[in-house]
């Protein structure tokens, strides 16, 4: 069986595809909630805000959802780093 | 050895090379163009820059794809040129009528049947054609679909209220990113299997020692054919997959694209050659079914579907046939003669087209059973 399908790399390929295929996106929408989050002090939400904001005002939502997106960034590196680098 | 072939085989795998890119602009791109977040001459111009450099990124899989599948001793120029005539006549036909099938598998299909032409069943390993070509290509949608579905499930439960002018923006970025990787992975991968058919074409010529590492020259003019291909778009294609399957918005093209990325850069990584297209149906199949009430047009999928399981015959059959009229005719004419029936039968296809078009224009008109392209056959009453 194992001559005909590579099972290790077939559970990696899940696993991994799974985290950085569905994990990624996932984050980055956790991301775009916490930058989106209204202010503690009663200012509006983005939606509410009017004109071209899209962003809440909310520091420490803003402050999480760089942390996302910079993870998101992270993975897209090393994936691409893998493939260049990979033999 | 003869270099005249040789030239004639060169610029068809270049041909294919430019079938290759045009045929599976969709896999990276159709998402962003169906749901606007990309304007579509945009959206190729950047799949197909993408693409050009994804070519350069690695050449780790570059000779794999025929030296694991066929015996590489009986390898002739002629065998060479007749599977790429097969896999350019596949790429075509399924173009014309709008449907995703695979690259790689009409080369690999053409390269085996001009092979088993030449040399008989001996001729193909057949362990390794099972093994690396058709039970990837069975798994790999499966994985693709299961990894779209988890990332459009999360995403809808955490992406849930907020604020609409965030989230169609948030996405759309998100979108325009995960597509630009699917594009540079396409690169990557496809690019490579043209240069190892344009590699085992010098090495059969004797022009390079075997084990050779793809020509600088060559890696430049399968990127260059790859882009260009690419950035004409194959609309027909890009329309069934952005509007023909299911109907999709941001976060869902998003989820298609990472999935898609993930799936394809993971496989190069350790060394599964698969099909990028299977692998972009199988996502965007997937956003379908992880999203509460999206509608998946089985029936669209099922056309595709059984083209998939009629390229690698296909494309054999049509790569064998032209072996057996290059062997019939013999040598240098022969060649001649299919290069000329190829370039024919292309432009009589083109034209053919022409009839009912599908250009950046109208490729985001509503699905409808009866514009669709892969309908084009029956003619209308228009």
């Amino acid at each position: 069986m194992d001559s005909w399908i590579d099972l290790d790399a077939l559970w990696k390929i899940v696993v991994i595809g799974l985290l950085a295929g569905a994990g990624l996106p996932a984050l980055f929408a956790i991301g775009l909630r916490a930058v989106s989050l209204p202010g503690r002090d009663g200012g509006p939400p983005a939606a509410e805000a009017g004109g071209d904001r899209i962003i809440g005002t909310n520091p420490l939502g803003i402050a999480a959802g760089a942390v996302c997106f910079a993870v998101v960034l992270a993975g897209i590196g090393w994936g691409i780093y893998s493939v260049v680098a990979g033999a | 050895m003869n270099d005249g072939i040789l030239v004639l085989v060169v610029v068809t795998a270049l041909a294919f090379d430019f079938t290759n890119g045009f045929h599976d602009t969709g896999n990276a791109m159709a998402t962003s163009i169906a749901t606007g977040a990309l304007p579509p001459k945009i959206a190729v111009a950047l799949s197909g820059v993408l693409n050009f450099i994804g070519a350069f990124l690695s050449l780790s899989v570059a000779a794999t794809i025929a030296s694991g599948l066929v015996n590489t001793h009986v390898v002739t120029l002629t065998v060479v040129f007749a599977g790429l005539v097969g896999g350019i006549t596949w790429n075509l036909l399924t173009w014309f009528f709008g449907i995703p099938s695979s690259s790689s598998h009409a080369l690999i299909g053409g390269v085996i049947g001009a092979t088993m032409a030449a040399a008989g069943t001996d001729g193909v390993k057949w362990h390794g054609v099972v093994s690396k070509v058709i039970i990837p290509a069975g798994l790999s949608p499966v994985i693709a679909v299961l990894i779209a579905a988890v990332g459009t499930y999360l995403i809808y439960r955490l992406s849930h209220g907020i604020p609409d002018r965030t989230r169609s923006h948030g996405f759309r970025i998100g979108q325009i990113g995960s597509a630009s990787l699917v594009s540079l992975a396409h690169g990557t991968n496809d690019a490579q299997k043209t240069m190892g058919v344009i590699t085992l074409a010098l090495i059969a010529n004797g022009t390079v020692d075997a084990g050779s590492q793809a020509p600088f020259w060559v890696i430049l003019t399968c990127a260059i054919a790859i882009s260009l291909g690419t950035y004409l778009g194959g609309w027909r294609v890009i329309r069934t997959l952005g509007k023909g399957l299911v109907e999709i918005d941001s976060p869902q093209g998003m989820a298609a694209e990472s999935s898609s990325a993930a799936t394809i850069l993971l496989s190069s990584h350790f060394g599964s050659s698969l099909s990028t297209t299977h692998v972009a149906t199988g996502s965007i199949l997937g956003t379908g079914l992880g999203r509460k009430g999206a509608e998946v047009r089985w029936s669209v999928a099922g056309r595709m579907a059984t083209a998939w399981l009629l390229t690698l015959p296909a494309a054999g059959l049509v790569g064998a046939g032209c072996y057996g009229i290059v062997q019939g005719i013999g040598g240098t004419p022969g060649v001649v003669v299919v290069f000329a029936l190829l370039v024919i039968g292309s432009a009589l296809l083109y034209l053919r087209a022409r009839k009912t078009p599908v250009s950046h224009h109208n490729v985001n008109d509503e699905w409808d059973a009866a514009t669709a392209p892969a309908n084009a056959k029956e003619p209308t009453a228009a």
